[in-house]
């Protein structure tokens, strides 16, 4: 239970994904203008990663692992061992494109209110890099089933931290006078850089 | 139609910046700047799937159905990084290592996605491609600008060798910490946002 913790814990503040990594950084600048819709996106980030990251860690170990076909197909010798690792990207992008479309089907059936509300960050959702990462990290990570589960939903819940808080300080700074040349996106970049700043400190904390 | 071919390459470069004005693919261009060997692979490899996946885009844009077009451009856009993160790792390890997963990101790297969508889909194979070039370009301009800063100033070297003599080697330059840092990219970008902002007024954001 610790150990689960302690990844939920690291996922979120220590190795955040907007802030740490840099993430997802095209939708973190482009949508933070506003805190309901930065939170609308946050929602839709925490769902789909905490979905991606485990289906892909699953397709992952049973698929594409070197010699985790091996079993299967009643192979023995090392030299003919199966290594599909090299598809990797091709599936996951596959994965996250078709999941996010499923998703987007079962919440307007299920779910019209949650669907009215994510509109249209869903698809946006599919070439936010944030997921991809996520899922990159897993594997570079290694790890299991339930790890993944919890990475999963710690960083999603990471990065809508982020971005809300951006969305927050984007708000209130519409009534400071910045330079001309840096109004919009250059001031942005230079907040954003501070919270990075700011969230650095957190990589002191030892788990 | 020189001047067009012209426009259409260098155009990219500072009058429609994709980072500075179109704000895409800002994840890579912070995480891989911390040297210029780093960020001049990672211009090379956007700019070349960039311009290839503009014309191959551009070749099927007439059979490709608008409902399926996102998938499409998702399955070229991942065979040609499958592609550059298979060369890169059999003629230069150590560098794959250390760009890690940010190769992979290409993928989602919105300017791909982003080209894709609003050029290649609409114009010309050949225009397409120097698009694509162009645009990789401009994107390798921010970030050897960002990277020529961080590493001079931080670590005293660039393209590793050593221009300013740090004061571990009995040098007299201390290495400047902050720049060090990935964050720091953040400011250096906010910066140049300004420069160019400040000589093409036009680019300046309204309230």
């Amino acid at each position: 239970m610790e150990h689960y913790l302690s990844i939920f814990v690291k996922a979120i503040f220590i190795e955040n994904m907007a802030l740490t990594f840099f993430l997802g950084m095209c939708t973190f600048l482009a949508v933070s203008k506003k805190v309901s819709t930065a939170i609308g996106l946050g929602v839709a980030v925490v769902v789909v990663l905490g979905i991606a990251v485990p289906v892909n860690q699953i397709i992952y170990q049973a698929i594409l692992a070197p010699g985790a076909l091996d079993s299967v197909m009643g192979i023995t010798e090392a030299k003919d061992s199966i290594d599909l690792s090299f598809l990797s990207f091709i599936t996951f992008i596959g994965v996250i494109a078709a999941l996010v479309q499923i998703l987007e089907m079962v919440l307007d059936k299920y779910f019209p209110a949650l669907y009215q509300a994510l509109g249209v960050f869903l698809p946006l959702i599919t070439v936010n890099c944030a997921i991809f990462g996520g899922v990159s990290f897993m594997v570079a990570k290694n790890l299991t089933l339930g790890e993944s589960v919890v990475y999963g939903i710690g960083s999603g819940v990471g990065w809508m931290l982020a971005i809300v808080l951006m969305a927050g300080i984007r708000e209130k700074m519409k009534y400071s006078d910045v330079p001309d040349g840096l109004k919009g996106l250059g001031i942005t970049f230079i907040s954003a850089g501070l919270m990075a700043f700011g969230f650095l400190s957190f990589g002191g904390i030892s788990l | 139609m020189a001047t067009d071919t012209k426009k259409v390459l260098f155009g990219p470069v500072v009058d429609n910046n994709p980072i500075a004005l179109q704000v895409l693919g800002v994840c890579s261009a912070l995480a891989v700047t911390s040297s210029l060997a780093n960020a001049l692979v990672m211009t090379l490899a956007v700019m070349l799937v960039t311009g290839f996946s503009n014309l191959f885009i551009s070749l099927i844009r007439n059979q490709i159905p608008s409902s399926v077009r996102i998938i499409v451009q998702m399955v070229i856009i991942a065979s040609l990084v499958i592609l550059v993160d298979q060369v890169l790792k059999a003629f230069s390890y150590q560098l794959s290592k250390e760009l890690s997963v940010f190769i992979g990101l290409i993928i989602t790297n919105c300017i791909v996605m982003g080209r894709a969508e609003a050029f290649a889909m609409k114009e010309k194979p050949g225009v397409s491609f120097l698009d694509g070039i162009g645009n990789g370009l401009g994107y390798g301009a921010v970030l050897m600008v960002v990277a020529f800063f961080r590493e001079l100033f931080g670590f005293g070297t660039l393209f590793g060798f050593e221009v300013f003599t740090l004061v571990q080697n009995d040098g007299w330059y201390q290495g400047n910490g902050l720049l060090v840092l990935p964050f720091s990219s953040f400011f250096i970008i906010g910066l140049i946002i300004w420069a160019i902002r400040q000589f093409r007024p036009e680019q300046v954001e309204k309230d």
